[in-house]
């Protein structure tokens, strides 16, 4: 049987986690293909029914990246965005999405290493959760 | 939590007093060591020089066998096998690939729950170490880790690799005041034992040398093979040096013992080559501030400086 | 009707080797509003830029999408060629297919595919994005140096002497950093008070300069061309108008045990005084830490001999606010200190010292006038072992960086105990030696040839003491890794050059970003090297990476030009990717409810209250109200409006949405 290829959308700042993804490709390192990245100024600014909207779309998986804690560009733009996430997460279970299709995580500007692990561990990660069906559901509720 | 014990082949053969000295102490705290069922070799120095999945097999079947029996931890006082058995959960637990390799060789699924914990480790936990001396053992000693138990430092993640201080402090706890000097870790001959007696005499008389210029009453080690090298050697030493040494090595568990005030049979003290007879006549040092000063709380690594002396 | 150009760059091989650019531009050209679709080799060149440029014309494009690199590199080459051509910039989008897609994936389908992905989603957003005007904000003609070592030094003059405002900003009494503690420098062996003294003084005289000496930077705000500065003055104790700097009070102090930081801990210092003789200022602090009034309440000896009055026990600190342009941050390095080393007694042994402790014992102006006599003792060192790398290049040791400085200066060393101890016998113990630079490489044969320093190439094992003596193990690796041991009765660790201990905290007030090893971060390591990510902040020095002398002047320069470029214009231009509150036409007026959530959320205190007011003046509905000037463009806002009041420009709710919905193969049925 052919290996199940997940669709997994990247929401990720510029300054950090968007850097750290060129510098993964400016060091050659290989990563899964199943990841394509959606840039934003901060994680501050994601909305998060944007994940919601993913998951209707038929994402199989979400990745949401930004600075450290206290390093963000613009001060605090993460810390919003990581309570958001702790809300959010009541939020997913609710709407029976497995909360391990969603992976919060910090990549700084210098760890293209880490970006590359990332990637690999969501998609493996999601591959053992298998595709994501329950989106038409979702849609039925009105949120695609 | 279940702590199994993995003797390995020394345990039982040369350094039985090692086992010995465990057991009874362990019988004191009223700890429980069931052996790890159906034990074999770790494959020693030998098996990773001649076959790296033999290296890898002949470890993980025994931790399999630990965790079979639902054994969170497995105790492994000889630093050899601690070696051999750290970088195998290390190995198997780093690459997905090998360790399903490495378990069907050894027809088990090696899961790498169970931790491996050394001597010192698991003297280290004992909460109330310092309630338990009776004897405290108020002398000058020279902690002799030797090179297996603290390397490679990023695998077994235990004390710091250059100047470690854990059996340091544990030392200290049992009343004792451990000498600061420059060859803790460094290299006793080894595997050289038989081979090359000439290569163990020299540095294992270096060793012994600067031990005893630094005034050390007798030399505390953790490892079957060192043991055997500054004790069982002590005539190719002294031959080699050209001067005698009277320093006994005795092992960390049979200090344990002794501060406990067991009986020096018990503890396998009457096996040296070396007579540890001087350790048992009245002590050196005060021992009052040592069984207070140090407790188990600190974490490896951010001991008080090796310079550190109390007033 | 969106008229979408899209343009796929084969990077040379870059994209082009493992992605199948032909297709990308063939399957490009059908996604629905793309009227233009090509592939060329260079699209960054001159010619790949007319493509994009005559496509616009000749097609009258209404959006541009290049799919080439990270817009981090080329977006502003291919926005400047948009409005070249005509077409507002902000309607050109970059998708990232190299960064994000060739560099990182397999040659083969699914990379392709990706690919292809990649520039669905951005024509979906740029057939959203809406013509931009650029912010112009004013330029304050003040540059804020920070740390006032020999590259805050250097670029302080030159902005100085460029004609614009310096506010140095330097934490320890005296500036002058490191360099003021070195003894000679290499490859020249000219002393380093000489050269570096009189550009303290010029600094202390220029009439542009503005020096807060024993001062901190307390925070910073703002942006480009616009920070404000809040800087801590720390209190000296003592009035400095009055200070006549004679020194009497630091004569007459009765505590004189403490170490002195100038001196490495090798000198002894009272509680008040001046760091080292050619002080800049040349006034004393007093240290309250140690200082005996402070401790026990009596003593004020300072303050009855002080012959203008000047010492004042109660001076609090200062808060100085200053508005500022641009800042360079040249707050220099730190050295490994002890305990990194246990297995070489370093921080046990006193005569195991570092490379800037044997700086003060060379230094004429040192704690033994220049003899090199070893701490413990005080004895001349018949050996002395120097031992280059001690951490850097040790990934065991968490420093994987070369700290670039220690080869050249353990030469110089070894070379100056030959030149002071004639019948010394210095034995260096190195991995390799580095020695690129100007006359370096015959500095380092000079030392071995001239001066008989033995190098011993092979790493150092442990360092213990026996008999007065210390024992240094090491192996010789050119004589088939011959164990070495060495008496000596001095060793020298050219120890890990390490960013500042409060780089970190420091970095978080500016928002400029840092390495894993704490060093301040280039906005490009090779073509933007003395800029952060954040606009007007500039680097220079060694809080970047180790760097010596020479390479910290240029660095200091290179910074300094950039702060003119900058300062020349009068007027700044922004980009526009600002928040925007909504507006329209009565009787709605905005849809913002004025809750104001985004107001407490906004970092940058850049969302005010409006009022609403109707012809008669009766306030209809108070509204927020994004400041231009200040808002930075977080989106924090954004994300928080519960009525979607307020939105960014460049990633509005329309663009983002139709990215997702792009990516997922779903956006285009509205096309």
């Amino acid at each position: 049987m052919a290996e199940f290829d997940p669709k997994i959308v990247a929401f990720v700042c510029n300054w950090c986690t968007y850097a750290g993804a060129d510098l993964t490709g400016t060091s050659r390192m290989k990563y899964s293909p199943q990841v394509s990245v959606i840039r934003f100024p901060c994680t501050g600014r994601i909305d998060f029914m944007l994940l919601l909207k993913a998951f209707a779309g038929g994402a199989d998986g979400v990745i949401v990246s930004g600075c450290h804690p206290n390093d963000c560009h613009y001060s605090s733009g993460n810390f919003h965005a990581r309570r958001r996430w702790i809300v959010f997460r009541g939020l997913l279970d609710f709407l029976g999405i497995d909360v391990r299709r969603v992976r919060f995580s910090w990549v700084s500007a210098a760890e293209g290493a880490k970006w590359a692990q990332l990637v690999n561990e969501t998609v493996e990660q999601v591959r053992v959760l298998g595709p994501h069906r329950a989106y038409q559901r979702l849609r039925g509720l009105g949120v695609g | 939590m279940k702590t199994g014990f993995y003797p390995g082949c020394s345990m039982k053969g040369s350094a039985r007093e090692y086992s010995e000295s465990l057991l009874a102490v362990a019988r004191e705290l009223g700890r429980e060591l069931p052996e790890v069922p159906d034990w074999n070799c770790c494959g020693a120095t030998a098996a990773h020089n001649l076959d790296r999945d033999l290296a890898l097999a002949l470890p993980a079947r025994i931790l399999a066998a630990a965790e079979r029996q639902g054994m969170a931890e497995v105790l492994v006082p000889c630093a050899a096998c601690y070696s051999r058995l750290s970088v195998t959960r290390h190995e198997l637990l780093e690459d997905e690939e090998l360790r399903r390799r490495i378990s069907a060789l050894v027809a088990a699924d090696y899961r790498g729950s169970a931790r491996v914990l050394n001597i010192i480790e698991w003297l280290e936990a004992v909460p109330d170490l310092e309630a338990r001396v009776r004897a405290p053992f108020a002398r000058k000693v020279a902690c002799y880790y030797g090179c297996l138990l603290v390397r490679p430092a990023g695998i077994v993640k235990f004390d710091r690799p250059e100047d470690p201080q854990s059996l340091d402090r544990l030392m200290r706890r049992l009343g004792a005041e451990p000498i600061d000097w420059a060859f803790k870790t460094e290299c006793c001959g080894a595997g050289f034992s038989v081979s090359r007696t000439d290569l163990v005499a020299e540095l294992s008389g270096r060793i012994l040398e600067d031990a005893v210029s630094r005034g050390a009453e007798a030399v505390i080690v953790a490892c079957p093979m060192c043991h055997l090298n500054l004790d069982m050697r002590r005539p190719n030493i002294e031959k080699r040096a050209g001067r005698k040494f009277r320093i006994p090595v005795i092992y960390v568990t049979q200090a344990v013992g002794l501060a406990m005030g067991l009986k020096t049979k018990a503890l396998g003290l009457q096996r040296h080559k070396v007579s540890p007879s001087a350790l048992l006549a009245p002590a050196s040092v005060q021992p009052a501030a040592g069984a207070t000063s140090a407790s188990g709380d600190s974490p490896a690594g951010a001991g008080s400086p090796a310079g550190e002396r109390r007033p | 009707m969106a008229r979408i150009g899209v343009f796929v760059c084969h990077c040379g091989e870059n994209i082009s080797a493992t992605v199948d650019v032909a297709r990308v531009a063939s399957e490009a050209a059908k996604i629905p509003g793309v009227v233009h679709s090509v592939d060329y080799k260079y699209m960054c060149s001159d010619p790949g830029q007319q493509l994009v440029k005559a496509a616009i014309q000749e097609k009258g494009l209404t959006g541009v999408v290049v799919a080439a690199c990270s817009p981090r590199m080329h977006e502003p080459t291919f926005r400047r060629a948009c409005a070249e051509a005509g077409l507002n910039p902000f309607l050109c989008e970059m998708a990232n297919i190299r960064e994000h897609c060739s560099w990182v994936h397999e040659k083969g389908e699914a990379t392709t595919h990706k690919a292809i992905d990649i520039v669905r989603t951005l024509v979906a957003k740029v057939k959203k994005n809406r013509a931009l005007q650029p912010i112009k904000v004013p330029v304050t003609k003040t540059a804020l140096v920070l740390g006032g070592g020999i590259a805050g030094i250097q670029a302080a003059l030159d902005i100085a002497n460029a004609g614009h405002k310096v506010i140095l900003v330097e934490k320890e009494p005296s500036i002058g950093g490191h360099m003021s503690q070195l003894s000679e420098t290499f490859p020249t062996l000219d002393c380093s008070q000489c050269i570096l003294t009189p550009r303290m003084v010029e600094v202390a005289q220029h009439p542009n300069i503005t020096l807060h000496s024993y001062s901190e930077l307390e925070g910073l705000d703002g942006f480009i061309g616009n920070f404000k500065a809040r800087i801590r003055r720390k209190a000296r104790s003592l009035d400095e108008k009055l200070c006549t700097g004679c020194g009497l009070c630091t004569q007459k102090c009765p505590l004189r045990r403490i170490p002195s930081e100038f001196d490495a801990g090798l000198g002894l210092r009272p509680a008040i005084y001046v760091p080292f003789p050619q002080a800049v200022p040349n006034k004393p602090v007093i240290d309250r830490e140690h200082c005996t009034y402070y401790r026990t309440g009596k003593c004020r000896l300072c303050e009855k001999v002080c012959p203008t009055q000047a010492i004042r026990f109660d001076q609090p600190d200062e808060i100085v606010e200053a508005d500022v342009g641009a800042v360079v941050v040249a707050t220099g390095f730190d050295i490994k200190h002890a305990d990194f080393f246990p297995e070489y007694g370093y921080g046990k042994y006193k005569d195991v010292i570092d490379g800037l402790q044997f700086e003060r014992l060379a230094s004429a102006s040192g704690p033994t006038l220049g003899e090199i006599r070893r701490p413990s003792d005080g004895k001349v060192p018949e050996t002395v072992a120097f031992i280059a790398c001690a951490g850097s290049r040790d990934p065991a040791k968490g420093i994987e960086y070369c700290s670039k400085i220690c080869c050249m200066y353990t030469a110089k060393h070894a070379m100056l105990y030959r030149h002071k101890v004639h019948h010394g016998r210095p034995v260096v113990f190195y991995m390799d030696i580095r020695a690129g630079g100007k006359m370096y490489e015959e500095f380092v044969r000079r030392a071995m040839e001239e001066d008989g320093v033995q190098y011993v190439r092979g790493r150092v094992s442990r360092i213990y003491e026996r008999g007065g003596k210390l024992v240094v193990k090491g192996a010789d690796t050119l004589l088939g890794a011959r164990p070495v041991e060495l008496e000596a009765d001095l060793v020298v660790l050219a120890t890990a050059g390490v960013a500042q201990p409060g780089a970190e905290d420091l970095a978080q007030r500016l928002h400029v970003s840092y390495d894993a090893h704490r060093f301040y971060a280039e906005a490009h390591p090779k073509l933007r090297p003395v800029e952060t990510n954040t606009a007007g902040i500039f680097l220079a020095g060694a809080c970047q990476a180790p760097k010596d002398i020479p390479e910290s002047v240029a660095q200091a320069s290179g910074a300094a030009a950039k702060v003119g470029a900058l300062f020349s214009q009068s007027e700044l231009v922004r980009e526009p990717l600002i928040a925007v509150v909504d507006r329209q036409a009565p009787p709605v007026y905005s849809s913002c409810s004025g809750c104001f959530l985004c107001q407490g959320a906004c970092p940058y205190q850049a969302i005010k209250r409006e009022e609403i007011r109707g012809r008669d003046g009766q306030l209809i509905k108070t509204v927020a109200k994004v400041n231009p000037g200040l808002c930075q463009g977080c989106g924090t806002c954004v994300a928080l409006c519960r009525s979607k009041s307020i939105d960014i420009q460049g990633y509005s709710h329309e663009q983002v949405y139709s990215e997702v919905l792009a990516l997922l193969n779903r956006g285009e049925r509205d096309g």
